[in-house]
């Protein structure tokens, strides 16, 4: 198995050798060696994750801090080395705008709780695209039913890139936030978040980033993006579920009030009065899922080993790849198909539903997502119920969408 | 192949091609909407019913190749059969898709027994059951439902 991956550095990927990293891509299943496309859903783990999170149990496993013994010292000094992780991963400018979350939903509703009940009055608006995730929906959605404020969603064109102009023109003064996707779940679409942010800040609007589909594609520097908020889940970029980031800009953070109030988070607590925690830990209540964390950090050195750029090199090179072998399957619909593009190949084939497509692929070992991937607003917007998505990970190779090609032309067989 | 074949059998495939009783029913007494949130399955199913007899019944909506042909199948299935009885062709159909096999109570399957198939792939269970959901709702009164 080899495949030669555009190179930026020079360096390029290794793909036999980042594939034996990854346990699980020795599987079979129904038979046939598993082809993973579904990366978008969640990535794989490589052994260096999965040897992290046993070895801390195995080795260290203490609640942080809290104990003054050797153990808690070891698990504390783990835990906060992968905030500074985090914080260079990111380019933050300082680690306590680093805070660890479940994911990036609860990223997510962090803010639409702490920083929007605290700004958001009735009357508002709170700004998204079209092409948002549930996730960067229904948190929104919750709080402008709560505070008598509007969801507002700019459309997208029939490539599924963001209508820059009518996204500017829906931006008023009425408008408290804006929330973004920087890659689209569904289509692929990298959004221009240096613009967004630019036109927002010009109206003191302060602005969300969705990067759970950014961060294992691309390098994300949040202070030349120059968002306020970015969020991120660990197990999309090779960690484990469970985990995941916060960043927020730290003049922000310190005037939000907490999201869960609970241990860790307070600094005194007596029945009449609370003072709460410094940064970052006034916003994480209670034990936290430290061995997450700990696989968290394993998870970003590995992608910082073989180098976010080639990674993301080698990835559009698979895209391209597998974006001009469908094309020439007839009656099938590529659904996204910006000019800025990353990871994601989402189509409908004929009057052939996503999920006999799906299930065929399965037959053949083939992991892909069918349905509308949480992300009712693009299938509506594209008038299908659902679509069949290949994501690619930085271990896919051509001989792999070479087979997706051939289960392809097979699903055509069953349903000629 | 031989796996795929059991679950799409020629006469499921024939019947989403060309699904039996798909049309709207302006006569009808009784309707309700199916929907699976996971995939965005969904289906009204229209009654007219007659006493406690279903008289006619029909389908409209989009769906896999298997919720289709079992939509198809179901509303040749039930037509002219009583309430009680279409329940318990459910219950029957129901053991079926999901393995459990066939007992002395169950109702007769006929044609529905190609969906044995379905018991083997256990994330197609739902869309098997979805307009069968659909018309139980429809029967208890209710408007819509979900499998999910």
């Amino acid at each position: 198995m080899s495949i030669a991956a555009k190179t930026v550095s020079g360096v390029g990927l290794d793909l036999e050798r980042v594939r034996a990293d990854f346990p699980i891509l020795q599987k079979t299943v129904h038979g046939k060696s598993l082809v993973y496309l579904d990366n978008a859903a969640t990535s794989q783990k490589p052994r260096p994750v999965i040897e992290a999170i046993s070895r801390y149990y195995e080795e260290t496993n203490s609640n942080v801090h809290r104990g003054v013994h050797f153990l808690s010292e070891q698990a504390t000094g783990q835990y906060e080395a992968v905030r500074k992780t985090a914080q260079e991963f990111l380019n933050a400018a300082d680690s306590k705008e680093i805070i660890f979350v479940r994911g990036t939903t609860e990223a997510i509703n962090l803010v639409a709780q702490s920083y929007g009940r605290a700004h958001v009055r009735a009357g508002d608006e709170i700004l998204i695209t079209e092409m948002e995730h549930h996730s960067n929906i229904v948190p929104w959605q919750i709080l402008c039913d709560e505070r008598g404020a509007t969801l507002r969603a700019a459309p997208i064109n029939d490539a599924g890139e963001l209508d820059i102009d009518r996204w500017e023109r829906l931006l008023s003064p009425k408008t408290r936030l804006v929330a973004v996707t920087h890659i689209s779940n569904a289509l692929g679409t990298i959004n221009p978040i240096r613009r967004i942010v630019e036109l927002a800040h010009r109206r003191n609007t302060p602005v969300l980033v969705d990067g759970a589909q950014a961060v294992p594609h691309l390098k994300v520097d949040v202070q030349a993006l120059g968002c306020d908020f970015y969020a991120f889940s660990g197990h999309k970029l090779y960690g484990p579920t469970g985990i995941g980031v916060l960043y927020g800009r730290s003049a922000l953070l310190e005037e939000m009030p907490p999201y869960q109030g609970g241990g860790d988070m307070i600094a005194s607590v007596t029945l009449e009065k609370t003072v709460y925690n410094k940064l970052p830990y006034k916003f994480e209540a209670g034990t936290p899922d430290v061995a997450g964390v700990v696989g968290l950090g394993a998870a970003l050195d590995y992608v910082r080993g073989l180098g976010i750029e080639n990674v993301g090199a080698h990835e559009s090179a698979v895209l391209d790849y597998a974006t001009s072998a469908i094309s020439t399957i007839s009656d099938l619909r590529v659904i996204g198909t910006a000019k800025d593009k990353a990871g994601v190949l989402s189509f409908t084939m004929g009057n052939i539903h996503a999920h006999d497509i799906g299930t065929v692929l399965d037959q053949e070992g083939i992991a892909v997502r069918t349905g509308h991937h949480c992300s009712q607003l693009v299938m509506q917007h594209f008038g299908v119920e659902a679509t069949t998505r290949a994501s690619f990970g930085l271990y896919n190779t051509k001989e792999e969408v070479d087979r997706l090609v051939r289960a392809i032309e097979k699903v055509r067989e069953v349903f000629a | 192949m031989s796996d795929l074949r059991d679950l799409y059998q020629e006469v499921i495939l024939e019947h989403c091609k060309a699904p039996r009783n798909y049309r709207g029913s302006p006569a009808a007494n009784l309707k309700a909407e199916g929907f699976n949130p996971l995939c965005g399955d969904r289906f009204t199913v229209y009654l007219t019913m007659d006493g406690d007899s279903i008289r006619d019944v029909s389908f409209q909506g989009t769906g896999c190749a298997i919720s289709k042909a079992s939509a198809s199948m179901m509303t040749q299935s039930v037509k002219g059969k009583s309430a009680a009885e279409a329940e318990k062709l459910f219950e029957s159909f129901h053991r079926l898709v999901t393995g459990l096999g066939h007992c002395d109570r169950d109702a007769e399957l006929g044609k529905l027994a190609v969906f044995s198939g379905v018991s083997e792939f256990p994330a197609r269970v739902k869309c098997a059951t979805l307009a069968w959901h659909t018309l139980q709702a429809a029967l208890e009164g209710k408007q819509e439902t979900t499998t999910e």
